[in-house]
């Protein structure tokens, strides 16, 4: 029989995301897909699954349940308030959904994007090769109340499952790769992008986030008039460019366009890009360049599964507690005194930015 | 410092003010991706040879090239870094380009010439006085001069299918605007730095819209959801308010809003 995935609730910005489309570039699709990919891989170690669909929720949730039997659900990403039938529920984490209970989730606490993946995975039908909505594309669009997806075999996820997220919700440290136009900005303006703090702006999605400057804003020679020419997810692109209020750096995310016209000043690497897009209004970033070959080393530890799956463990908490564990996990790694294993955090050596912010509510998006 | 040294690198002569940039070239972009650039601007010849290259690239089937795309002026190649590292992509990219004169590349046969209505001025292109003042020409004489004009298609991109035609004479040669407009519909016609762009998504954009048609590039459902190939080409047909309205509601009907026909 197979099981259905009932969307009850939900608020603007939840859609389905996966892996996205890469080989369309020709045909002028970006990849798309989760804005926050290792949401999906902390999903698919969560629950032992090969699984790539999820329900990305931006800052709010919805109401779900599962018809035709139970599921094993795994929250990921941006922690939000979650319950089934009135009982909290640990995120990250693992949770046994049943044939007809209704999970609600509620806005997140910290960051922007949570996920909701399920054992089997959603079976809907691909478009183009993938199951993820592309709204700029136009491809698919956002979930609502009434929407049924189907979901895939179940098979043996285990519930009460959690592991320690690696702090991608609060902004930080920015690394950055020369782009296309680096040389045709005035070395003062490089500088600068090195010595300032910028705060990350309400106008953000799926394509880009704006980033706040806090002085003047930054302008290439010609900058009006640049060819347009291929760009990729993590480019800063400076629209306008007339100074003054013009000239905000603006970082291209998953959904964004295959070409553009507007310069680009530098371009973030792919692994800091869920900290981007997981940054919540007026979180602060300081930006830095790096080498390549430090990039690539970034990017073959996040694409490093493994790790992740070494991190599960078993959730054994008193529900009670779970809000604050994880406001203080998301913080600075320290678990508290209640934690059956206080020593596992395996992310702490490989976290380059130790979040400075001792509020966990603060700046969270309303 | 190891930082400066790598943006040094990468910039090497091509600073203001030092000789113009030798092309072409290869550049980085993020981790995954190197353009082959022909030209510093569009031109041509460059757009010609972005596109042969990139056949040439797709033809060689390197083990860890992702995908290839042209934009205007150069072939774009993403490729997996950790089984192609970047030495050795780009060393192979450096010996095909001096495998021979790109630049004098033919465009490739097979392509299509694609006739497509479009109202344009009035709600249908709401900036077209704004670029006849800009030009410096009545806007009767500007649609003229641009239904007389076969556009190539240069690069298809920004959003899917979406087509990037030109080029136009060259007093069509005028800036973006500095903010964006919030909103133009499918199927807008926007112009800037003497090319055409038809939207297939609504979408804010910093070109002017200067006419309407109901040419879908992007078409999910089809069985052919990109009808544009790169190197085709375009004939604007500017028809009235009333004629976009039919033609309209025979896109809704599924119908391609053109004609076209084979170029020999």
């Amino acid at each position: 029989m197979t099981r259905w995935l009932a969307v009850t609730a939900a608020h603007a910005g939840v859609t389905m995301q996966d892996r996205g489309r890469p080989g369309l570039l020709a045909s002028g699709v970006s990849r798309g897909g989760a804005a926050d990919p290792l949401a999906l891989d902390e999903a698919a170690a969560l629950l032992g699954q090969p699984v790539t669909e999820a329900i990305e929720m931006a800052a709010q949730g919805g109401r779900f349940h599962v018809d035709g039997g139970a599921a094993v659900v795994a929250l990921t990403g941006a922690p939000m308030r979650a319950e089934i039938a009135g009982a909290r529920l640990a995120w990250p984490g693992t949770h046994r959904l049943p044939e007809g209970a209704t999970l609600s989730v509620g806005p997140a606490t910290a960051g922007t994007y949570g996920y909701l993946a399920l054992d089997g995975g959603i079976a809907a039908e691909p478009l183009l090769g993938a199951r993820s909505a592309h709204l700029a594309a136009g491809i698919g669009g956002p979930l609502a109340a009434g929407d049924r997806l189907p979901l895939g075999e179940g098979r043996g996820a285990q519930a009460g499952l959690t592991l320690d997220a690696d702090d991608r919700f609060s902004g930080g440290v920015l690394r950055l790769l020369p782009s296309a136009q680096t040389d045709a900005f005035p070395s003062e303006q490089i500088a600068r992008l090195e010595s300032e703090t910028f705060t990350k702006d309400r106008r953000a999605n799926r394509q880009g986030a704006r980033l706040v400057p806090e002085g003047a804003g930054f302008a290439a020679e010609g900058g009006l008039s640049v060819t347009s020419e291929a760009i990729v997810p993590g480019d800063i692109q400076i629209v306008g460019g007339g100074g003054g209020a013009d000239g905000q750096p603006f970082v291209l995310l998953a959904e964004c366009q295959t070409t553009g016209g507007y310069p680009r000043i530098a371009t973030v690497i792919s692994a800091d890009l869920p900290r981007v897009a997981q940054a919540p209004p007026g979180a602060a970033f300081r930006l830095r360049f790096v080498t390549l070959a430090e990039a690539l080393a970034a990017r073959r530890a996040a694409r490093d599964h493994g790790a992740l799956s070494r991190a599960i463990r078993p959730l054994v908490r008193d529900p009670a507690d779970i809000p604050d564990l994880l406001g203080y996990r998301l913080i600075d790694g320290v678990t508290s005194g209640h934690d059956p294993d206080p020593a596992a955090d395996p992310d702490q050596d490989q976290d380059p930015d130790p979040d400075p912010d001792p509020d966990p509510d603060d700046g969270g998006p309303t | 410092m190891a930082l400066r040294a790598l943006f040094i690198a990468l910039t090497e002569g091509e600073g203001r003010g030092m000789d113009a940039p030798r092309h072409p070239r290869l550049r980085r972009l993020g981790e995954e991706a190197v353009i082959v650039e022909f030209a510093p601007a569009l031109t041509d010849a460059a757009n010609r040879a972005a596109l042969a290259f990139r056949a040439a690239v797709e033809a060689a089937a390197w083990d860890g090239v992702a995908e290839t795309s042209v934009t205007l002026k150069s072939a774009l190649v993403r490729f997996d870094p950790d089984r192609l590292p970047h030495a050795e992509i780009e060393a192979r990219l450096s010996d095909l380009l001096a495998a021979r004169d790109w630049q004098g590349a033919e465009l490739p046969p097979g392509r299509t010439l694609w006739h497509i209505p479009a109202a344009f001025g009035g709600a249908a292109g709401p900036q077209l006085a704004e670029v006849a003042d800009l030009v410096g020409a009545p806007e009767a004489a500007l649609l003229e001069e641009l239904a007389a004009h076969r556009l190539r298609v240069l690069t298809i991109g920004f959003a899917p299918g979406q087509p990037y035609l030109g080029r136009l004479p060259h007093r069509w040669d005028i800036p973006r605007q500095s903010g964006l407009t919030p909103r133009v519909p499918r199927g807008a016609v926007v112009t800037a730095i003497r090319q055409i762009v038809l939207f297939t998504v609504e979408t804010q954009t910093g070109w002017r819209q200067i006419g309407l048609s109901a040419f879908e590039g992007f078409r999910p459902g089809a069985g052919r959801p990109f009808p544009l190939s790169v190197g085709d080409e375009v004939a604007f047909e500017p028809v009235t308010a009333e004629a976009l309205a039919r033609w309209q509601a025979r896109a809704r009907e599924g119908e391609l809003a053109a004609r076209s026909e084979a170029i020999a």
